[in-house]
């Protein structure tokens, strides 16, 4: 196996009275697809947060490609190199797409208008089309407007918009739910380019069909805990439902 | 497990690049069509007024239009700043009137010479702007609140700077230029010329750039027929201004403006940012804008603006007294823009529509006074101007909500 482009040991957080994350060690390794599943409450989005730096841990320690290192920040985590996606996307339904994939991070222009930091649309747009086009992304045009697109299209703009960093990890928080059934198919292929491109990409959801369609392991959480590591080829979606639930504790230990 | 190269070949099934033509023609009914309707609207307006009165399209009374629609304009051109990010800002008519104020003061009572007179007017705003953006973004205080604060204190300096005269008249020929200076036709023409030209270079070439890079252009027709409206527009304005008083200073220099500020919000990162912080604050937080920043910004240009406005209305009153920006100033310069398609809501508009609204309210209120229509029926057809106008705007809000579109 390869080692591991990101882990984490013993990662606990705490929020007053509850326990959210309970001593969770989880690893990503580069071109795999890791996917997150639990019940409400079991940690999942509290994982991702203390990843991507927007909680910091109370307990726990990261490396990054081997290196020990300390995720201080959201700032920190995106130098590092993990983007997230979060469920609700965060994009300017007023923009249009080349706007919202650079916003934050524009194109200026050089020479003498500089100085008014003038937008350089040619390269931006260029630089969209390029991205779009190697993700196979579909959209009507790089200049719609965002609040134009479907459901499946902003995720994929979404998606999109993380990889302009070049991160190593990408997250991804519920990016198949409410979408219908072509939508989401767009969106699992568009996780599967993710891992060709050698990324470690780490998916929450709820939807176990799509975790068999796109992941290649399956870490599950309960009540803060870690409650089972499946490679997906060597396990049922019953065994998965057992550890979610807790009914199945003799799976708990199964390890790859 | 399953590691593919980091450069596979994409699938050969994404038309990422394609424009569909009902796109394009979305985009047009957007931005030239929305455009179209208003100055359709004024072209109706016109015709209404000169129908009831043939001395309203006299080249005289145009002109009068034009130098009334000045300090509005300019006021207006701010207030899209802060309606850009979703805010508003009732503020604006009394800084107008204190900016002017301040000007007039320090330039006939303490003999400051015209510049610097006028430096400390816009400094004045500036710095308005910026105590009322802090409060706004440091307290989280409605900019409704803040800047109504703003309306009374504003209203209270200006009668305080004015001390007890209550008036001060402006004589200095540098301040007073600035709205009764007209330029001859050959002056007239040449600035015609310069630009038609300039607008053809600056769209031609952005054309040809894209082209050569092989992105999305707006079709070539299109284009052509864009110049050719506005060299239209240009050619027939300046002919008007000729046979009368010529070209007025002051509508040059709304027009820098305007052109200026369609730059800064089209062109720049900073107006890029100014319509995703109108768009979506979370999303323009989350992309790392500093987005109390922006709003501190745009706060500080609205209140320039409007003491830039203030100035060219003291200068063409020649005076500056306790009504200066009250009436109904603060009313149309928000209007202006909301009329002509920037949004109340903010991330949609243009500051053109700061332009266009202040003809479309200019050319109502000229052509009624040239009525001589009783005060009670004026302030009536106003207000009903405005209420419409906030109703297509919420209207197309609501059409925009229900294609999906927030």
């Amino acid at each position: 196996m390869t080692e591991p482009v990101l882990s984490a040991r013993g990662l606990s957080k705490r929020f007053g009275p509850v326990q959210a994350l309970d001593g969770v060690d989880i690893d990503v390794r580069a071109g795999e697809v890791l996917a997150l599943v639990g019940d409400n409450g079991a940690g999942k989005s509290t994982l991702i947060k203390l990843i991507s730096g927007i909680y910091s841990v109370d307990s726990g320690e990261f490396s990054f490609e081997g290196r020990p290192v300390k995720i201080g920040g959201p700032a920190s985590a995106t130098e590092l190199g993990i983007a997230t996606v979060y469920q609700d996307l965060a994009l300017c339904d007023n923009l249009d797409v080349v706007a919202n994939l650079f916003l934050g991070q524009e194109e200026i222009v050089t020479g003498p208008s500089s100085a008014f930091r003038a937008l350089d649309e040619i390269e931006m747009e260029r630089r969209s089309h390029q991205l779009l086009r190697q993700l196979s992304v579909t959209i009507p045009s790089v200049r719609s407007e965002v609040g134009t697109l479907s459901g499946g299209q902003r995720q994929q703009v979404a998606v999109a918009r993380s990889l302009l960093g070049e991160p190593q990890v990408v997250m991804l928080d519920e990016p198949t739910a409410a979408l219908g059934v072509v939508q989401t198919k767009q969106v699992l292929d568009l996780i599967g380019r993710l891992r060709e491109r050698d990324l470690g990409v780490i998916v929450i959801s709820h939807n176990l069909a799509n975790v068999f369609e796109v992941a290649d392991r399956i870490f599950v959480l309960r009540l803060g805990r870690k409650a089972g590591l499946f490679e997906k080829s060597k396990v049922s979606e019953e065994q998965v439902v057992g550890a979610i639930t807790g009914a199945d504790t003799a799976e708990q230990e199964r390890q790859p | 497990m399953k590691v593919g190269a980091p450069d596979v070949a994409a699938p050969e099934t994404a038309p990422a690049e394609s424009t569909s033509a009902r796109d394009l023609f979305r985009r047009f009914l957007q931005g030239d069509l929305a455009s179209l309707r208003v100055i359709l609207a004024i072209a109706l307006i016109w015709i209404i007024f000169d129908l009831q009165n043939e001395r309203f399209l006299s080249a005289s009374n145009l002109t009068n239009l034009f130098l009334q629609i000045t300090a509005v304009g300019l006021i207006a051109v701010g207030v899209v700043m802060v309606l850009l990010i979703g805010e508003i800002d009732l503020s604006v008519g009394a800084v107008s009137g204190l900016a002017a104020a301040v000007m007039a003061v320090v330039n006939v009572k303490h003999g400051w010479a015209p510049v610097p007179a006028i430096a400390l007017g816009v400094l004045t705003g500036a710095a308005i702007g910026l105590l009322q953006g802090l409060l706004f973004t440091r307290f989280r205080i409605p900019s409704f609140v803040v800047t109504l604060a703003g309306l009374l204190t504003w209203q209270g300096a200006l009668l305080l700077v004015l001390g007890k005269t209550g008036t001060v008249n402006l004589t200095n020929s540098g301040i007073t230029d600035l709205a009764n200076t007209f330029y001859g036709p050959v002056v007239g023409w040449i600035f015609a010329a310069a630009a038609i030209t300039a607008f053809a270079l600056v769209t031609l070439g952005g054309h040809r750039r894209r082209l050569a890079a092989g992105v999305t252009t707006e079709p070539a027709p299109l284009l052509i027929a864009r110049i050719v409206a506005v060299a239209v527009v240009v050619i027939i304005a300046v002919a008007i201004l000729n046979s009368d008083r010529g070209l007025p200073l002051a509508l040059l220099i709304l027009l820098a403006f305007v052109i200026g500020f369609q730059a800064l919000t089209t062109r720049t990162v900073f107006g890029r940012h100014l319509f995703a912080v109108g768009g979506s604050a979370e999303a323009a937080r989350r992309a790392g804008i500093g987005v109390d920043r922006i709003r501190v910004i745009a706060f500080i240009l609205c209140s320039s603006m409007a003491a830039v406005g203030g100035i060219l209305a003291a200068s063409r009153l020649l005076a500056v007294n306790q009504s200066s920006g009250g009436s109904n100033l603060l009313l149309e310069a928000i209007a202006a823009p909301v009329i002509a398609g920037t949004s109340l809501f903010g991330g949609r508009g243009s500051v053109w529509s700061a332009l266009l609204g202040a003809t479309v309210i200019g050319s109502i209120s000229n052509g009624m006074n040239l009525l001589a229509l009783e005060s009670s029926v004026k302030f009536m057809i106003t207000g009903g101007v405005l209420l419409l106008a906030v109703i297509v705007d919420a209207v197309a809000r609501s059409r925009r909500q229900a294609e999906g579109r927030v």
